[in-house]
Order: structure tokens, then C-alpha cells, then sequence
């Protein structure tokens, strides 16, 4: 109960600072699993695609957050948990532990993911290069729809350091679904899915 | 009939003036409903008729809106409607500065700006300091924002960025404040109806903007400076500001004015109004823009929310002081 209200809470909020308007210029929203990748400029990413999608998807939509700094105090662990349902994944590379697996086991559970390849929040205008992550996840499901998306402007709602939010209009674009082309290596597919979501900017 | 109205009180005055817009706006939806359900022979005549009823349903959903806003904000007590009119602001500032980039320095000043700015020129507005919250930002704010940019320690661009801030302030915060104000102004046996100000206000504007947009389509002549606006021609204009000054005229009876002087102060209003429209024209064409709305919606016509009040924001702070200096308020 608690976490509807601070599910509707900041929703409102978002809307209310960055108007998060939903582009879906390249497919529709549909009930189907996929996995949108996307830039990743601040902590509000997770929250401005949250609130982009349709409220049937949101449900069945689950974000990566990094274990370490998500579940630090009780507080952001039940605000990643019972509000949003997220996935934790450990940053460090431990040699038994593929970091992968809460990802592999949400997609076999047929949950669709908001993945974003550059691992950590960038600060330049491009997107950093992508990490292999999503290459592994789209050859380990090839079910799987991947969709770019491009959240505009976010960066100028709260940079890094800063606390107080400044109301931008903020804005996602969804683009038209990717696929691995069969020869295609892990480094040409990250290297094309990359300028596929960089190319959302200019629409 | 007019010593029926004249014998209401002012509340109940001012409720069937609502009682009669709503009626019009009823009577506006229901021939473009009628209008739409209509079948043309000829698909090009069609095409044409259709988009110019969108255009017309776009305007209607807009009044719509508004009007219900005012009532609103007139229902709930002049209070809230100062909160009502400090939301708009802040939607219309989010717009404005979205599309002037700003720096990872100016983050403090934008906080500054929409939590600390916006909410104090409202709450002077509330106070009724009309002294201080005419000159509290063209003044104070005007210095101290670019000292608190200052002190974020970034040179690039710094004209330019804290100009445009300036800007978005004075139009958005400034200029918009000034519509709650008039409800504020006691004029001498006037009291309580200071809404029909406000409509006042927003009728003749608006009315002027739709006049001359439907003259500069309907009787077009050169424009007078095409790479800022190729519909703001002199004739148009004209016709615009001549009916804007006469429905003030008939709007004399809400207002404490005669016929001759609600003339005049409609006609002022007009003038700031349309001069405003045109110069936030030529900032959008600076821009690269048709709307400061949300970019993706601007295809389909539909404008952002900055688009539909600008004349209001240029010519409320006009028609204030010139009612206020005219008086001796």
C-alpha cells in the first residue's frame, strides 16, 4: 500500500518537474518481453522510462540498480524492492558468480528489463561505449525484443552532486527494435546498437 | 434587464458572467460537433474544412480550460487562484528554459529561480506590496541571480546564459504575476468583482490575438518583418487591435470604467499584448522553433502552454501599472 503511494508519489513528481513525455517513434508499447536498453545520465533514468511506459507495462518492466549502492540503507532498499522491483547486480566481478544471473533468472521468468550497456551514469554529451552485457542477453534470448531509447535532456534535472531537481522538459524516444545479425561479433553489434540509440536524439 | 444585473451583488455577478461564457463556450462546442458530423462532396473542400476545425477544436479545448481554471480559482477564493496563476508561471518557465540551454553551472541558479523567486514574487503578490513586487526582480532578482551564477565558477557563455534566465523570469514570472495582481487593485466602488478584471483582461487579448491571426489569413498583405512573422502585417494588426479595443469597450460594464476609457485601456493592453506575441515569435525563430511546447507534438500543431499566454504576460504588466499610475492607486 505504502509503495503504491510512493509509486503514484513519484510519478507525479517526474511529471511535474520533466512533463516525461513518451516518444514511441520506432514500435509500439506492447505486452511482449523486451529489453530496452538506454543512456544513462543520472539516477532519474530509471524513473523518467518508468513513468514513460503505459501503466500495464510498468508492472512487468524491471530495472537494473547496483547492489552496493541500492541497498546502503533501508530506505533506498525498500524504495528499489517495493516500488520499482528492480534486479540487483553486484558491480564487483567476483570468478564464481556470473553477473548476469538476476538478469538471466528475470528474463526466463518472461520479465521484460530496462538495461543501460554504459554500467555507470555518464557525463559527456555521447554515450559511453556499451558493455557486453546486452550482447549476452540477446544471443542467451533470442525471444526477446531489443528496443533503443533515447531520455533527453535528464541530465540538466539533477547532475551529479546536486540534490535540489530542476523542472526540465524531459522527453524518452523509443526506436525501432534491433536484432543481432547472424555473423554479427559482440563488439560490431554493441558498436551499432550504440549509434542506433544515439540517433534517437535527433528525432 | 441591465438594472436587474446591476442590482446583483457582486458575487453574483461575477457568476453569471461564468453562467453566460460557459453558455457560450456550450453553444462553440456544439456547432463544431454539428460542423464535424457534416459530409462534403468534394474530399479537397473536406480535407481543408476538417483541418480548420481542428484548428477551431484546438482553441475550444484552450477556452475550455481557462475558463474553467478562472472559475475555479474564482470559487475557491482569490487566495487560490494566486496559486493556480503561480502553477502557470512555473509550467511556462519549465518550457521557456528547457529550450535555452543552460550550463551545468546554472543549476543553482534555476533552483534559485523556480523555488525561491517564483514563489516570492507570488507571495508579494499576496501581500499586496505593490511597490516591492513591481521592482523585485527587475531589480533585486536581476542582480542577484548572475552573482549566484557567478559564484558556480563557469565564464563560458555567461552573458548569454544568465540573459536568457533573465528573460524567462521577467516573461513567465513577472509578467504573469501581474494577472493575479489586478485582482488585488481597489478601485473606488469596485469592490469584490476585481475578477471581472481578469476577464476583462484575458478576453481583450485574446480576442485581439484571434482577430488579427483570422485577418492575416483572411485579407493577407505583406508581413512587416517576414523572417520573424509572416502573419504580423499592419492591416491585420490594425484590424486586431480595433476589435480588441471595441469588445473592451462593450466590456465596459463589468469594469469601473466608462465606454471611452475601457477603450483606451483595452487598446493599450492590445498593444502590449501583440508586441509581446511578436517578439516571443522572434525568439522562437532564434530558436529554430514553431512552439515552446514539447518538440515531438509540434508537427501536429498543437503549441506548449507558453505559446497560448505570451500576449497575457506581455501585456498583464501593462495594463496593471497603467491602471494603477492612471488611478493613483
Amino acid at each position: 500500500m505504502r509503495a503504491k503511494i510512493m509509486g503514484y508519489f513519484l510519478l507525479g513528481l517526474v511529471r511535474l518537474l520533466t512533463g516525461s513525455q513518451a516518444r514511441w517513434v520506432g514500435c509500439p508499447p506492447k505486452a511482449e518481453q523486451r529489453i530496452y536498453f538506454a543512456n544513462h545520465q543520472s539516477h532519474a533514468d530509471l524513473v523518467m522510462i518508468w513513468a514513460a511506459l503505459p501503466q500495464e507495462l510498468r508492472n512487468v518492466t524491471r530495472a537494473i540498480a547496483a547492489r552496493d549502492y541500492w541497498t546502503k540503507t533501508p530506505f533506498r532498499q525498500w524504495l528499489t524492492t517495493a516500488v520499482f522491483n528492480v534486479i540487483y547486480v553486484s558491480r564487483e566481478r567476483n570468478a564464481d558468480e556470473d553477473p548476469l544471473e538476476p538478469l538471466v533468472e528475470a528474463l526466463t521468468n518472461g520479465d521484460s528489463i530496462i538495461l543501460f550497456p554504459e554500467g555507470t551514469r555518464g557525463h559527456a554529451d555521447d554515450p559511453q561505449p556499451f558493455k557486453a552485457g546486452l550482447y549476452n542477453l540477446a544471443q542467451k534470448f533470442p525471444a526477446a525484443v531489443l528496443v533503443p531509447a533515447w531520455i533527453n535532456n535528464v541530465q540538466h534535472v539533477l547532475p551529479k552532486g546536486e540534490v535540489v531537481p530542476v523542472p526540465v522538459l524531459c522527453s524518452v524516444t523509443f526506436g525501432a527494435p534491433v536484432r543481432i545479425e547472424p555473423g554479427e561479433t559482440c563488439r560490431e553489434f554493441l558498436a551499432r546498437a550504440r549509434s542506433c540509440v544515439v540517433a534517437l536524439r535527433e528525432i | 434587464m441591465y438594472f436587474y444585473l446591476k442590482n446583483l451583488t457582486p458575487a453574483q455577478q461575477i457568476g453569471a458572467l461564468f453562467v453566460t461564457v460557459f453558455g457560450i463556450l456550450l453553444l462553440a462546442s456544439l456547432t463544431a460537433f454539428a460542423l464535424s458530423i457534416r459530409e462534403f462532396q468534394d474530399e479537397a473542400l473536406a480535407a481543408q474544412r476538417r483541418s480548420a476545425l481542428q484548428r477551431f477544436d484546438g482553441i475550444l479545448r484552450t477556452s475550455w480550460f481557462m475558463v474553467l481554471v478562472f472559475w475555479l480559482g474564482w470559487m475557491i477564493g482569490n487566495r487560490t487562484a494566486l496559486a493556480l496563476f503561480g502553477g502557470v508561471s512555473f509550467f511556462a518557465l519549465r518550457e521557456f528554459l528547457t529550450l535555452s540551454p543552460t550550463r551545468r553551472g546554472d543549476h543553482r541558479s534555476l533552483v534559485l529561480t523556480f523555488f525561491v523567486v517564483l514563489p516570492l514574487q507570488y507571495w508579494l503578490v499576496w501581500l499586496e506590496h505593490f511597490d516591492m513586487f513591481a521592482v523585485f526582480i527587475p531589480v533585486f532578482v536581476f542582480l542577484a541571480l548572475p552573482f549566484a551564477s557567478a559564484l558556480a565558477n563557469d565564464p563560458t557563455r555567461f552573458l548569454e546564459r544568465n540573459a536568457k534566465l533573465q528573460w524567462g523570469i521577467m516573461v513567465c514570472v513577472y509578467g504573469m504575476s501581474h494577472v493575479p495582481a489586478l485582482l488585488m487593485l481597489h478601485f473606488p466602488g469596485y469592490d469584490h468583482r476585481n475578477a471581472f478584471m481578469v476577464f476583462f483582461l484575458v478576453i481583450v487579448v485574446q480576442t485581439c490575438m484571434v482577430a488579427q491571426h483570422f485577418a492575416a489569413r483572411r485579407f493577407p498583405h505583406d508581413p512587416i518583418a517576414p523572417s520573424i512573422s509572416s502573419s504580423f502585417q499592419l492591416h491585420s494588426w490594425a484590424i486586431g487591435m480595433l476589435v480588441g479595443s471595441m469588445v473592451g469597450a462593450v466590456l465596459a460594464g463589468i469594469t469601473p470604467w466608462v465606454p471611452g476609457t475601457a477603450f483606451a485601456f483595452a487598446w493599450i493592453a492590445c498593444l502590449a499584448g501583440t508586441m509581446g506575441h511578436f517578439v516571443m515569435k522572434a525568439l522562437k525563430r532564434d530558436r529554430g522553433i514553431p512552439s515552446w511546447g514539447p518538440q515531438g507534438q509540434s508537427t501536429t500543431g498543437a503549441g506548449g502552454l507558453l505559446d497560448r499566454v505570451d500576449a497575457l504576460c506581455f501585456a498583464a504588466p501593462v495594463f496593471f501599472h497603467s491602471a494603477r499610475w492612471y488611478f493613483n492607486l
